[in-house]
């Protein structure tokens, strides 16, 4: 099915940001315009420094943008949303918190009553697959772990769009693999829609339905590619090879 | 796949526990090694005394500490006040400031920590007092509130309120950005951050600053007690100073050093259930 018969979840208009630096406008991003496809997996590729977080956390409301439109669902909105949910790169769980309070913290914040709320955070922590981890403390889990608690407490809050700002830029390579495929078969199993931010080409092509490739600093649309491939992808397969290696000469990661 | 994960819980609190009983054993090794630590020091104590080594007329024997400790609990000569009396003068005066300055200090830290504006509006005064030596408002404070307990609790106070304050405001300044846009995207408002991002990250320093504060109400109570004072523990020590009885000074100062240990104890408990995600 074409992507342009699908519903338009998440619409991005004209979106530019930028800061005063030592007395000189330094642009961050340039006249984005984005259409998010419902329960798409959005992957955004770019170079380290391009304005990659900053084009999230505008989507997040946790700034605002100098110029530009959100709209969910075709009613425009600013600032944070309720219906907008994310995940942080690292250093996002409450060190004071078990894993079950980290996780329940949205809907505790939402006034949820305790045993709601305990069934709705024990749902996604069963889905993360860190049943049996519910009173573990941040720090006695490992770096995959913290992240499955991180995408828990993310769809604890029940938002129809998700944000991923790198989620595995700081796992060994080991880890990163399996959480790419977890991260998978989660979005598979509870659909939203993702919108999730790297800097890696191989993780962006396996994950993605659609790979919005930004140019450097200040970061704008370059090219958007769709990506057909079966789910789980082979990272082996010619076809994947093809496209990465597409993606990778188009691509200025100057790491 | 249940069966996996809950050998898997199992394995976890296997480990939890071979963690804790070798905590546990360090544990009991310092504990003996502070004991033995306090044995030398009094026996090297009582050498120096009974060897001559020291003049008699300045220092007192262990034991004999310990008879005056006992007389002291029913004599009331030669300071006027029995043991127990002084004791809770002291405490009186020195748990007031203190815990004043903790229910000041801390929330002001924390608030001008958070908010800005606040910050802006205080600091000014907070940085005019802060140099101040807290026995520097003795004679002031004596010619305001005489030299009972307000007094003195006052002067307490400005010993244990500065620390407090730097400690919990510095705590609240150093929360995680993360954290806060993490509460900021489950909607927060900025008073809730505060509430529970903000003030839990503090509490790390709070605790430390709170530790440097009874350090500081206990020393500056004693100096108080010195100069304006009809009972306590730095009144029996002046006390025998002046009647030239070394054995009452010595008393009077193992006393404080014992309540200071017991306070800082009874604080790590407090610490250890406030911050007891630390451990484990
Ligand atoms: N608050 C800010 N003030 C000034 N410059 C900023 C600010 N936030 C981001 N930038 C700059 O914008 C650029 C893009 O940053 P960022 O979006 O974090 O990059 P990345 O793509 O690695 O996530 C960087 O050069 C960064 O220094
Ligand atoms: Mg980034």
């Amino acid at each position: 099915m074409p992507m342009d018969k699908k519903k338009v979840k998440l619409r991005l208009e004209n979106i530019s940001q930028s800061y005063v630096v030592n007395n000189e406008v330094r642009d961050a991003v340039s006249n984005v315009s984005i259409d998010v496809y419902d329960n798409e997996f959005l992957v955004i590729l770019g170079p380290g420094h391009c304005g990659k977080s900053v084009l999230l956390n505008i989507i997040g409301g946790l700034e605002k943008p100098v110029e530009g439109n959100k709209y969910i669902d075709g009613v425009k909105f600013t600032g944070s949303d309720k219906r907008i949910g994310m995940v942080f790169q690292r250093l996002a769980l409450m060190p004071w918190k078990t894993v079950m309070g980290n996780v329940e913290f949205g809907p505790r914040l939402a006034g949820v009553d305790k045993a709601t709320r305990r069934k709705i955070a024990q749902k996604y922590i069963d889905l993360v697959g860190l049943k049996g981890f519910e009173k573990a403390y941040p720090h006695q889990l490992s770096g995959g772990m913290k992240q499955r608690v991180g995408i828990a407490r993310a769809y604890a809050n029940s938002p129809e769009i998700l944000l991923m700002d790198e989620p595995f830029g700081q796992l060994d390579a080991q880890t990163r693999i399996v959480m790419e495929e977890e991260i998978q078969r989660i979005w598979q199993q509870e659909k939203r829609t993702i919108i999730f931010v790297t800097n890696n080409i191989e993780e962006a092509v396996y994950l993605g339905d659609r790979i919005i490739l930004l140019s450097k600093c200040p970061a704008r649309v370059k090219q958007i590619y769709e990506i057909n491939l079966p789910r789980p992808r082979n990272t082996m397969d010619p076809e994947f090879l093809r496209i990465r290696r597409e993606v990778s000469e188009n691509t200025d990661l100057a790491l | 796949m249940a069966q996996n994960t809950k050998t898997r819980s199992n394995q976890n609190n296997e480990r939890i526990a071979l963690i804790q009983k070798q905590r546990k054993r360090t544990q009991v090794q310092n504990t003996m090694l502070a004991a033995s630590g306090i044995l030398g020091f009094i026996l090297i104590w009582q050498i120096a005394a009974v060897s001559g080594l020291v003049n008699s007329r300045y220092i007192a024997k262990p034991l004999e500490i310990v008879n005056l400790f006992i007389v002291k609990l029913t004599d009331p000569n030669p300071d006027g006040a029995v043991l127990g009396v002084n004791v809770m003068s002291s405490l009186a005066v020195s748990l007031s400031g203190f815990g004043l300055a903790v229910l000041i200090g801390v929330p002001l830290g924390l608030f001008m920590g958070w908010y800005r504006g606040f910050d802006s509006f205080m600091r000014p005064i907070f940085e005019i007092i802060r140099p101040i030596p807290p026995v520097s408002w003795i004679p002031l404070t004596i010619v305001w509130l005489g030299i009972g307990l307000k007094a003195k609790a006052i002067i307490v106070f400005f010993a244990a309120f500065v620390p407090c304050l730097i400690n919990s405001y510095t705590g609240i300044k150093q929360t995680s950005e993360v954290l806060i846009n993490v509460a900021k995207t489950c909607g927060a408002s900025n008073f809730t951050i505060f509430r529970k991002v903000g003030i839990p990250s503090a509490m790390t320093l709070t605790f430390a600053g709170i530790k440097v504060a009874i350090g500081n109400a206990w020393a500056t109570l004693v100096a108080a007690e010195m100069l304006a004072a009809s009972s306590g523990l730095g009144y029996m020590i002046l006390m025998g100073r002046q009647f030239g009885r070394v054995d009452l000074v010595i008393l009077g100062i193992v006393v404080i050093g014992a309540i200071g240990l017991v306070i800082s104890k009874l604080i790590d408990m407090l610490e250890n259930k406030v911050l007891g995600w630390k451990k484990l």
